[in-house]
């Protein structure tokens, strides 16, 4: 499924056949990348009935707009994290600006704002790094094994498992970075990716 | 373990734990040792760093859950913006939700929870598979629905008989619902044994595969089998199972049943929760279910005359057949008048001998064997042993 997410084919022909208007397309997009959507959304938004509907939408312009999608500019998967992740963080700016007392100090929503996103798009990353890394990080950090236990458990070598959470971290640090100085390019240098 | 080590060798040994370390799963001894290292060694101290920051940001909140309906609303919202060129017919739509639901439950597996093992009851008895186990065995069921479509069998040929001769074993009592005049049930081992047998060859073949490889298979042919299902909407081409022969209409919503139900089973094995179908696709299972349900009061007449109403000869010889009204409650309510008795008792008609009221998802797992007949909640009215034959033929709708 990992080689499949990634495959610049896979993903030209699904443009296709979102274009032609085929149903079977519209569900095997969802079922590949509504967990990212859904799960980035909710991160940012933290409210179940606000990620239903940035879901509802997002899927809607892909099936609306699917000649937007560019194959040359990056995968489906990327293209559609990064337009998931603008509109989340913009209902996010405009449910902020109602909140009823904005005055004590925009600089500071800004900064949590902030925070959210990055942390939505390091769990993006986390969820999009290959499956043998996602998993091998999985199961050691949240389930607290050592490396040792993890390779038994995945039946891998030890060296092998060492190698995979150093490139699986990584791959996060050089995301960190990315986004870090993204968001301190400018106020509004968010587009995504 | 570094003794005689060169101090560059030690140096690549201990930068190879960095990620490990960072991840807090390194045994005390070499973390202690990676932490003395890193403090005269700028190079690995720096990435140490960066990795340390890149895993504080693991530790994030869970995700929301993503709720089963919301499929299908997303699907609802775009078709209403944007009605499709090539939809999906009404009757691949269960297939499609079951077999996304099932998919998302795996999804969340872990490497521990693939090796669970999952009890799949049928009439003759209890399976016991791995959840990789369960999908190798809808992938080779299914496959008999894209050898019905002209996709390719993921079954692979049964050693030194070519498959194709293998599988015209005629389908006796299965094409029509009418049972044949004298009416049998023929020896189990017989009747699926050819669904037995794809299902090990299957298994054979994907013992190799990581899970994620066998869910992959499973889940390419499950979009595979609606995509030309679309392709052929009025649902007619038949599906020969060895066991029944179905339009392909019907064994989409069939397959649909039994995705749920190992879905379910898979879902048991490893204590997660797992939905029913939604209201409209469990109306379509309950329907076929109702219909499928003469087939096997034939099969229960066969094999235990006692359930056959009244013992000896089918009742109301020569007045007609008798019917038993089933009504069915729940989200996928409705109401049915099943014939009782076989086409020698002639047409079926007349006031209904009795009636019974059950759960529509009770019902299907009923169908499934899942559920024990004596002891299912049933409303009831009338003749206690009509009643008694309908809950003892469902589950003969199951198979291995």
């Amino acid at each position: 499924m990992a080689t499949q997410d990634h495959s610049p084919r896979w993903d030209a022909q699904l443009q296709r056949r979102l274009a032609r208007g085929e149903e079977t397309a519209l569900g095997e997009l969802y079922d590949r990348l509504a967990p990212m959507v859904h799960g980035l959304a909710g991160r940012i938004l933290a409210d179940q009935a606000a990620a239903a509907q940035l879901t509802r939408e997002v899927f809607a312009y892909v099936w609306e707009h699917p000649e937007d999608f560019d194959p040359a500019q990056g995968s489906l998967r990327a293209w559609l994290g990064a337009l998931t992740h603008r509109r989340a963080v913009e209902r996010l700016r405009a449910r902020r600006a109602a909140e009823p007392f904005p005055g004590r100090g925009t600089g500071a929503a800004e900064e949590e704002i902030r925070a959210v996103a990055t942390a939505a798009r390091m769990q993006y990353v986390v969820d999009s790094l290959p499956q043998p890394l996602r998993e091998t990080i999985a199961v050691t950090y949240y389930d607290g094994r050592t490396y040792q236990e993890t390779a038994r458990l995945l039946g891998i070598s030890e060296q092998a498992a060492k190698q995979r959470m150093r490139l699986g971290l990584e791959l996060l640090a050089t995301e960190l970075a990315e986004e870090r100085a993204r968001q301190h390019g400018g106020e509004d240098g968010d587009d995504g990716r | 373990m570094n003794q005689g080590n060169t101090e560059e060798e030690r140096h690549e040994t201990l930068r190879s734990l960095l990620g490990a370390w960072s991840l807090g799963a390194c045994p005390p001894r070499e973390a202690a040792e990676l932490e003395r290292h890193l403090r005269t060694c700028p190079e690995c101290a720096e990435e140490a760093a960066r990795l340390r920051e890149a895993a504080g940001w693991l530790s994030l909140d869970e995700p929301l859950d993503q709720p089963c309906s919301l499929r299908q609303q997303v699907l609802d919202w775009c078709l209403a913006r944007r009605p499709a060129e090539l939809p999906v017919p009404a009757w691949g739509m269960p297939y499609t939700a079951e077999t996304a639901k099932l998919d998302a439950l795996l999804r969340d597996l872990g490497p521990e929870e693939w090796q669970e093992v999952a009890e799949l009851p049928w009439h003759g008895g209890t399976e016991q598979l791995r959840p990789a186990e369960v999908l190798g065995r809808l992938t080779a069921v299914d496959g008999f629905l894209a050898l019905a479509l002209g996709l390719p069998d993921p079954v692979p040929a049964a050693k030194g008989a070519p498959a194709p001769a293998e599988r015209r074993v005629p389908p006796q009592d299965a094409a029509v619902p009418a049972p044949p005049a004298a009416p049998r049930v023929p020896p189990q081992g017989g009747r699926y044994a050819e669904v037995t047998a794809r299902t090990a060859r299957l298994l054979a073949d994907q013992a190799g595969l990581t899970p994620q490889s066998v869910r992959c298979r499973w889940r390419q042919q499950t979009h595979d089998l609606v995509r030309s299902a679309a392709l052929a909407p009025q649902g007619n081409t038949p599906v020969d199972f060895g066991y029944a022969v179905l339009p392909l209409r019907d064994a989409f919503v069939d397959r649909a049943l039994e995705c749920f139900v190992h879905g379910e089973d898979v879902a048991r094995a490893v204590a997660y929760p797992y939905d029913p179908p939604a209201p409209q696709h469990l109306r379509q299972m309950v329907e076929l279910v109702v219909r499928l349900l003469p087939r096997a009061l034939a099969g229960l007449r066969g094999a235990r005359p006692e359930h056959a109403g009244a013992p000896g000869a089918p009742a109301g010889v020569g007045t007609g057949g008798r019917r038993l009204r089933l009504v069915v409650d729940g989200p996928a309510a409705g109401e049915w008048l099943v014939p009782l008795d076989g086409a020698e008792a002639g047409p079926p008609g007349g006031e209904p001998v009795a009636s019974m009221v059950l759960d529509g998802l009770e019902l299907c797992q009923l169908a499934a064997a899942h559920r024990d007949p004596d002891r299912l909640p049933v409303g009831e009215h009338g003749d206690r042993a009509a009643i008694r034959a309908v809950l003892h033929a469902l589950p003969l709708l199951s198979r291995p």
